[in-house]
């Protein structure tokens, strides 16, 4: 229950910060200033567009569902936030570390999906209905090139806890509880004799332990945008010629949850890449000599120190990834949907199957 | 006591999926229906088998359904509504494999299966889950009908990408 308050807390937080960012961060690239008039600097804007949007009036359109109208938006926020279960946060603490985190992660998300359809059909408008419609294809399809870049690293890694993958990339690896005796060695390779168990920081990420995960990251990125709803994917969303999407009909606090729900999913999709890939809530220093950066940043598992330090490494590496997505969104034009698939099927798809092959042969190295 | 909520909910979504006569309304509370069937999964610490279920149903052949209904709801100008058919068939076949069901289920006299009676040890051990077990008895024990349901879903995959593909005129 605690769990349940704590990371409801932290991820309102992030969402309110990333509302903000986004309109600087547009307002910038576009030689804008973005909100300045509420609190120093615009800063209180999002949590008064929040309030703003809790006092309107909710309208249910007439000829729509009524009861799958009301539910969809409660669905699609479950089933993002339901992901965030199984995300380690800290060396010490995950709401729910259960073995197979990563394959109920990918499975919950899919729930999301569920709920575009309905709200896209609850609505009762064809502009809703077909952005739900291009939503969900969307989704579905990235889906596979997604879970072939996470499945190379589970094949790396050789574990589907989150928590055990966060060990693993670290200095701290031998004081989860079976791997007392595991070893990383530079790029994975132990021929090559350079032992980085005890050096940690960025050599013993897994982009670092095999250097073949960079390529899956990257497609593992392409393909999180595209599950996320960000340009340059958002043709669910192309308000050119659909208005807005499947949201198109919400108001009021519906509304304000399907925009949370959304930017939940981006959050989601940052701190899974940053777990698998880039060190989790590890530090990126390492240890140089007599000087341990890695040790002097990283605290000690189950004090506040370790808390500190891992929350606090975890979210700024998640912050980076969240300012790329916003960077990206005004850096590149929408695609069609044609260009979408062709880039799923006929280029993702393909070479992240060539990267499992080759992640497979890498772990044989590893041993 | 969870079981037991599981459980209702599972009965009473599956039933309201047979009773109503919207097609779309039957699809969502499949959902539920699956979400209960998922929960007892992991009551019954089988925790794999209740993701693999919700990444399989819900994931794929739910969301194809729900597709094939969106798409094809409004015939003629007339929304699909399901109608009552095999009205003599379909009383007959259920009640018999309720029959069945209920004559196996007396017969097993349950309180002494051996499974049961060590229901109280730690069934997974040291380990954290049923992926290991499950992973090493796929690649030993039952690696040919492992492999055969695989070729099956390949055969299957280029029968789906032959069937949509355009025919070059001849």
């Amino acid at each position: 229950m605690l769990a349940f308050v704590l990371t409801l807390v932290l991820l309102l937080l992030v969402v309110i910060v990333l509302a903000y960012a986004e309109r600087k961060v547009a307002a910038f690239m576009q030689d804008r200033l973005g909100p300045t008039e509420a609190g120093p600097y615009g800063s209180l804007q999002p949590a008064l567009d929040v309030l703003k949007l809790l006092q309107k009036e909710d309208i249910v359109p007439a000829a729509a569902d009524k009861a799958l109208f009301k539910l969809a938006p409660i669905l699609i926020f479950a089933a993002v936030f339901a992901g965030f279960a199984v995300i380690p946060f800290t060396p010490a603490t995950v709401p729910a570390g259960i073995g197979i985190g990563v394959f109920y992660l990918l499975a919950i998300i899919s729930l999301d999906v569920i709920g575009l359809l309905m709200a896209g059909w609850g609505s009762n408008n064809k502009y809703a209905m077909l952005g739900a419609m291009r939503s969900v294809a969307q989704i579905v399809s990235y889906e596979i090139p997604a879970g072939l870049a996470i499945l190379s690293v589970v094949m790396i890694c050789q574990s589907l806890d989150f928590q055990e993958i966060s060990y693993q990339q670290g200095a701290l690896m031998n004081q989860f509880p079976g791997m007392e005796y595991d070893m990383n060695w530079l790029f994975g390779i132990r021929e090559l004799g350079i032992n980085t168990t005890t050096i940690g920081g960025i050599t013993t990420w897994n982009i670092f332990r095999a250097p073949i995960l960079l390529v899956a990251f990257v497609i593992y990125f392409i393909a999180s945008l595209a599950e996320s709803n960000r340009a340059p994917f958002d043709i669910p969303e192309a308000e050119s010629e659909l208005v807005a999407g499947f949201h198109v009909e919400y108001s009021g606090f519906r509304f304000a949850v399907l925009f949370l729900a959304e930017y939940s999913m981006m959050v989601l999709v940052s701190l899974v890449a940053v777990v698998l890939f880039l060190g989790s809530w590890n530090t990126p220093l390492p240890n140089i000599g007599p000087v341990s950066l890695a040790y002097w940043t990283s605290g000690t598992v189950g004090e506040v120190s370790g808390i500190l330090w891992g929350a606090f490494w975890l979210i700024s590496k998640t912050f980076v990834l969240l300012f790329v997505q916003l960077q990206l969104r005004w850096t590149y034009p929408r695609l069609r949907v044609d260009q979408l698939m062709h880039l799923c099927w006929k280029v993702l798809t393909p070479v992240a199957l060539g990267v499992v092959l080759i992640a497979g042969i890498w772990r044989l190295l590893m041993i | 006591m969870l079981f037991y909520i599981f459980a209702i909910l599972a009965i009473l979504s599956g039933a309201f999926m047979v009773l109503t006569r919207n097609l779309l309304y039957a699809g969502f509370s499949l959902l539920v229906t699956l979400l209960s069937l998922a929960g007892i999964y992991v009551l019954l610490f089988a925790d794999f088998i209740a993701v693999t279920q919700l990444m399989v149903y819900v994931g794929g052949v739910l969301v194809l359904i729900l597709f094939g209904i969106m798409l094809s709801s409004r015939v003629h100008d007339k929304s699909v509504l399901s109608e009552n058919v095999n009205t003599v068939w379909g009383p007959l076949v259920s009640g018999l494999l309720l029959v069945g069901l209920g004559y196996t289920i007396l017969k097993a006299e349950i309180a002494s299966l051996p499974w049961l009676l060590t229901a109280d040890t730690d069934v997974l051990g040291p380990q954290k889950s049923t992926v290991q077990s499950i992973g090493i008895k796929l690649m030993t024990d039952v690696v040919v009908p492992f492999e055969v349901a695989s070729l099956l879903l390949l055969i299957a995959l280029i029968g789906a990408a032959y069937i949509a593909t355009d025919k070059p005129k001849v």
